[in-house]
């Protein structure tokens, strides 16, 4: 049976791993290989890296880290951040990674994603969609350059119809970041991916929220993700993956367990 | 003679694999070059992207009569595996013919595509390569595209529907899912194709 994925994020800035709370006041948590490395040893099912300065700042990043990452890692791997063209995205996978995930350049042209799909296989590539909970119009917005607080700006489109249109275009997969839920650890947000997961044929990964083993249990249960992405929980040693997998797999849920 | 060679097939998990026998102290020479493959001990043929693409690649670098007349051990990974068919629907053409079978659409039942993730093996045979492989152990596929069960195949998976997850015939084999990105599991299998001496 089809596992769900356990994803620990590593958001990348210059090279280190950074995590910021609602995506600012972004902290250095360590070295891009070693954490990696820990990652996939204690249990992760993929990980994914996001440099997150890459889209906002619109210089070229120096990228050598994916190299150093496919040679140390045995499970698979995707990179997100800055990566505009189809040759951006052919250096990266020829570096070792496995999937590619554009976010804001997709939003801002996105033949981008028929492009991607077309040169490398759907199951390359994967949307990135940051979405925010506009309490005074009752709606889930997409928005961009999520990477850099100043510019950090609302999109026209709404959640649900942004996931429709990426998928026509051809995502393979979508991970869907809940925003309002980054970096607090109060759960995931289930009505949200719930609603999208009713509108998504391709996998869809849970992000934004983890806090608890139990966040994690009701993710699976209730929206039906095929993945859950955290960060902080385990950057902090909140939750220790093989715990988590041992729970998740007592609760009847289809985990790969730790080995 | 080179010991082992990745068939550089234009595809873009070269580096991946290369690493995945690096890490096992293989040193591969990743080459297009006939005299090379000819050459090496053992074979991989990788491979992501497109069916028709990646025979076109093999076309353009006049490789099919190389691949198909090769005597040593030979792997096939993902679309690397589907080359070794007879013909993949995806892009209907034509692949090696090495071993007997189709690439046709999986027919997941309403299950989502691409099958992409951690699943398990079942109807595992007895084959060197397979030596310690359990129905517990997890492999990492992503594809939509597969070979139904037939009599080549050397252990199954299920996604809405059985299809091959590992085939051979002779001296060649082939795993649909990524042994580079299967952890100690996948390792296992590529160890036991450095050992295989069919």
């Amino acid at each position: 049976m089809l596992a769900k994925r356990i994803i620990p994020c590593l958001d990348v800035r210059d090279g280190k791993v950074v995590k910021g709370v609602q995506f600012r006041n972004h902290e250095i948590v360590g070295d891009i290989v070693p954490l990696a490395q820990r990652y996939a040893e204690a249990g992760a099912d993929e990980l994914v890296f996001y440099d997150i300065t890459a889209s906002s700042d619109g210089r070229v990043v120096d990228k050598s880290w994916v190299r150093r990452i496919a040679e140390v890692i045995d499970i698979p791997f995707c990179v997100a951040g800055g990566i505009k063209t189809v040759a951006d995205a052919g250096k990266i996978l020829e570096m070792g990674a496995d999937k590619i995930s554009v976010n804001s350049p997709a939003l801002l042209r996105p033949e981008l994603i028929s492009e991607l799909r077309d040169t490398f296989g759907q199951q390359c590539v994967v949307v990135g969609i940051d979405s925010f909970f506009d309490v005074a119009s009752g709606q889930y917005q997409v928005y961009q350059f999520t990477g850099d607080e100043s510019r950090t700006q609302k999109t026209r489109w709404l959640t649900s119809d942004w996931v429709k249109q990426v998928q026509q275009l051809g995502a393979g997969e979508i991970v869907l970041n809940c925003m309002n839920q980054d970096g607090v650890r109060s759960g995931y947000d289930i009505a949200q991916l719930s609603a999208i997961r009713a509108i998504c044929q391709v996998p869809l990964i849970a992000s934004g929220g983890a806090g608890a083993i139990e966040h994690f249990s009701q993710v699976f249960q209730q929206a039906d993700v095929d993945g859950a992405l955290a960060a902080s929980v385990f950057h902090k040693a909140v939750i220790e993956i093989a715990d988590l997998k041992t729970q998740l797999i007592a609760e009847g849920i289809a985990i790969r367990p730790y080995t | 003679m080179t010991d082992l060679v990745i068939v550089d097939t234009g595809c873009a998990n070269i580096s991946s694999v290369y690493c995945a026998f690096q890490r096992l102290g293989y040193e591969a020479l990743i080459s297009n070059e006939t005299s090379i493959i000819q050459g090496a001990s053992r074979v991989v043929v990788p491979g992501v992207g497109s069916a028709g693409q990646a025979m076109r690649n093999i076309r353009q670098l006049e490789l099919v009569d190389t691949l198909q007349q090769l005597q040593q051990p030979v792997l096939g990974i993902c679309l690397g595996m589907q080359m070794l068919t007879s013909h993949s629907m995806e892009g209907d053409v034509a692949c090696l013919s090495l071993i007997p079978g189709e690439v046709v659409p999986l027919q997941a039942d309403g299950l989502r595509l691409p099958h992409m993730g951690w699943n398990t093996l079942h109807s595992i045979q007895a084959h060197p390569l397979l030596k310690q492989f359990g129905p517990e152990d997890y492999v990492y596929f992503v594809h939509s595209f597969g070979v139904a069960p037939n009599e080549y195949s050397l252990a199954q998976c299920n996604y809405g529907t059985d299809f091959s997850a590992v085939i051979g015939k002779g001296n060649v084999a082939g795993a649909q899912f990524h042994p580079e990105r299967s952890g100690k599991v996948g390792a296992r299998l590529l160890q036991n194709f450095m050992e295989w001496k069919p």
